[in-house]
């Protein structure tokens, strides 16, 4: 037995080199990692900001629903418990402003009429090939699991400690440093035509022009009308609209945790109960249930 | 199945019964007279981890199929309605998704176990070799399941996965088109694997019944590794075993259910929430966490049709290992070399399973190689020499004695131990 250390420290050692050999040669990063934002949704007793989320409504209303459908998403969720908490009539009053193709009538026709709470918010474009020839070739991405569908590799450690930090938040993150990060590109960075630099964007490059700039959305209550502030608004409106049970799945979770907590500790009391006498007889026999044992 | 059943029907409807049908007396047998030995440490919790996952997920599973469509242009959507529109259908999901991952945390703690306390030797070689098939089906279920949210993940796990069939000479590509029921994935591809993905947990469930029966066949292995010789040796299952089974899956649900309330998503790749999308792949192509260490050793090697073949080989050299380990002990309790060559093959799977994870460039790759020989080496070279050159620790001469011997606690009056230590070399 004493001569094994030696051996296992040898492989470990080995394996580190190999493993460090590694690391300094794969690790080639593209984009800068996007700054963590404080999120009022983040945490175990996270909850959305209903002011916040009707705040990146109106961005999303006003600016990326130009381009950016969010086909998931119907008018009543506008309405929903844990969402923006707008009335039934404001959603309806909302969904009226948008005009929805329904059909075909008793003539065969397709036709246009106001949206109602019912329906689910009317894309911008009629298709992917037509939103594609309005915009230079791209198509922009659906807005209904964006938040959920971007991240970012923080790699190990980080990855570990995210785990119990119960961080989820790179897709906000990830936005509202998209929102931010439009500058004048490094030297020697060649654009594509019709691209922009984005330091946040995989590649350098992106399709998108720059969407938001400060004081362009008129803000009622206050809120510092800035390009930050925009990114952050716009982001937690499209996580809700990714994740639109955030609040009441960490409601439920707390109650979960605690019944779990408490159930296993009485599973753990009446496991030592059960136990107590064979651990404190060794030697004795042990209580069975009638039965013969075959060897 | 083992040991006399001594269950005694009382009442007359049982008496009735146990002439017509005794599984009342089964389940006596089985569950409740059957002996385990009184040494088990939580390590042998995991079983019965199992079993409740797959009840978990064979349940989740039923409704949310319920609710989902094979279809390609409907099945993302239909996975966001269940998230957005069905009752609870986003704790099912969130249940059912990190479940697998749970699911393939309690198998890979079950199969260590398995391989630290030599549990896969004779008698036990046809437990073991069952519990690589059940582990063989719940990597193809496990795939399917992936495949069925019809993201970008899924679509291209799906291709990835199944070109690999193309490396098998002559018939390869025949076979691949097969697998599809096109010349690429599509519908039919994703109709088959929901079919299957629906059918395979019952076949899970199949074996898992052979499983616990070639299980009650030759009873339980425990830590000294040492066949229980008399009474003392063993407990009751229940309430011995099922109360220390409840305990500690109530500890393993503390952990999945923070997973599924606080970072669902931890798990999976952002890429999946992007519709599938033929014509676009993605920057990185990963599996699931619960493959990388196999996917490392497919891209260590340079050769696909080699690839394939240390692939399937790194799963299939697992039925072996009855017989490819020529030592008599069985414990890695009393095998010092074999105990730290085993936990350097755990840490050299974890490595794996990070470097799968990795793209393949320089070093990386080294570090894959490097690893995977171990791997291959640790089943091809070591397991058979070690048998042949190690020394060992004397075994005890039976469970109740190496229990005294651990924590006899004060007052209780220890027998001599009997006869000299044999086992020493």
């Amino acid at each position: 037995m004493n001569r094994q250390p030696s051996n296992i420290a040898a492989t470990f050692a080995l394996a580190a080199v190999l493993a460090g050999a590694g690391m300094s040669a794969g690790h080639a990063q593209e984009a800068a990692p996007p700054p963590r934002q404080h999120w009022s949704f983040a945490g175990p007793f996270g909850t959305y900001d209903p002011e916040q989320l009707q705040r990146g409504f109106k961005i999303y209303r006003e600016v990326c629903s130009t381009c950016h459908s969010l086909k998931l998403l119907s008018f009543r969720n506008l309405a929903d418990p844990g969402g923006p908490g707008f009335t039934e009539a404001q959603a309806a009053a909302i969904a009226a402003t948008f005009q929805v193709t329904d059909g075909p009538n008793d003539q065969g026709q397709m036709f246009q009429r106001p949206g109602k709470i019912s329906d689910n918010f009317p894309p911008p474009f009629a298709n992917a090939q037509a939103a594609a020839a309005a915009l230079g070739g791209k198509v922009p991405p659906d807005m209904s699991t964006l938040a959920k569908a971007r991240s970012y590799e923080w790699g190990f450690p980080q990855f570990v400690f995210d785990a119990f930090t119960d961080y989820q938040e790179d897709g906000p993150d990830y936005i509202h440093a998209i929102i931010n990060g439009y500058t004048t590109p490094p030297k020697g960075f060649v654009l594509p035509p019709g691209g922009q630099y984005n330091k946040y964007f995989p590649g350098g490059a992106i399709g998108m022009p720059q969407p938001l700039h400060d004081g362009q959305v008129k803000y009622t209550d206050g809120t510092p009308e800035t390009l930050d502030q925009y990114g952050r608004d716009v982001a937690a409106f499209l996580m809700w609209a990714a994740e639109p049970k955030l609040d009441e799945r960490k409601q439920l979770g707390f109650q979960v945790m605690i019944f779990l907590i408490v159930f296993t500790g009485l599973l753990y009391f009446t496991k030592k109960k059960v136990w107590h006498d064979v651990e404190l007889h060794p030697e004795l026999e042990t209580p069975r249930a009638p039965t013969e044992y075959k060897a | 199945m083992s040991g006399h059943p001594t269950y005694q029907p009382q009442s007359p409807f049982m008496k009735w019964m146990e002439r017509r049908l005794p599984i009342a007396s089964l389940v006596y047998s089985s569950f409740i007279a059957y002996p385990t030995p009184r040494n088990l440490n939580y390590w042998w919790t995991f079983g019965g981890i199992l079993t409740f996952m797959l009840t978990v997920q064979i349940l989740t599973g039923i409704v949310l199929a319920m609710h989902y469509t094979p279809n390609v242009n409907l099945a993302f959507d239909s996975v966001e309605g269940i998230m957005r529109d069905v009752n609870y259908g986003w704790l099912l999901r969130y249940i059912h998704a990190n479940g697998a991952s749970f699911f393939f945390v309690a198998v890979y703690i079950h199969m260590a176990r398995g391989m630290y306390y030599g549990s896969y030797k004779e008698p036990r070689e046809v437990l073991w070799i069952l519990g690589v098939i059940l582990f063989l089906l719940m990597v193809a279920t496990g795939f399917m399941g992936y495949v069925l949210p019809w993201g970008q993940m899924s679509f291209w796990a799906a291709t990835v996965i199944t070109n690999l069939f193309s490396a098998i000479p002559v018939v390869g590509h025949g076979i691949v088109t097969w697998l599809w029921g096109g010349y690429a994935v599509g519908n039919p591809t994703l109709n088959r694997f929901y079919s299957l993905h629906y059918l395979l947990p019952f076949v899970i469930a199949g074996v898992v019944v052979l499983h616990i029966w070639a299980l009650h066949m030759v009873g339980q292995n425990n830590p000294t590794g040492v066949e229980p010789k008399d009474d003392r040796d063993t407990v009751a299952f229940t309430p011995y075993a099922t109360v220390k089974d409840a305990f500690f899956v109530g500890l393993f649900c503390i952990v999945f259910a923070y997973f599924i309330f606080y970072i669902p998503n931890y798990l999976g790749h952002s890429d999946n929430y992007i519709p599938a999308n033929p014509s676009q792949t993605p920057t990185h192509i990963v599996p699931e966490w619960y493959y990388l260490p196999f996917y490392a050793i497919l891209r260590a090697i340079p050769s696909k049709l080699l690839g394939v073949t240390a692939l399937a080989t790194s799963i299939l050299v697992l039925a072996f290992m009855p017989w490819l380990d020529t030592s008599a002990v069985r414990s890695a309790n009393y095998r010092p070399l074999y105990r730290q060559f085993l936990l350097i093959f755990f840490v050299a799977v974890v490595g794996l399973g990070y470097l799968g994870s990795q793209e393949p460039v320089g070093g990386y790759v080294l570090a894959a190689r490097f690893l995977t020989a171990y791997y291959f080496g640790f089943f091809f070279v070591i397991l058979p020499l070690l048998g042949l050159f190690e020394r060992t620790r004397p075994l005890p001469n039976s469970i109740s004695e190496s229990v005294l011997k651990h924590g006899a606690p004060i007052g209780a009056s220890a027998p001599p131990p009997a006869g000299g230590q044999g086992g020493r070399p």
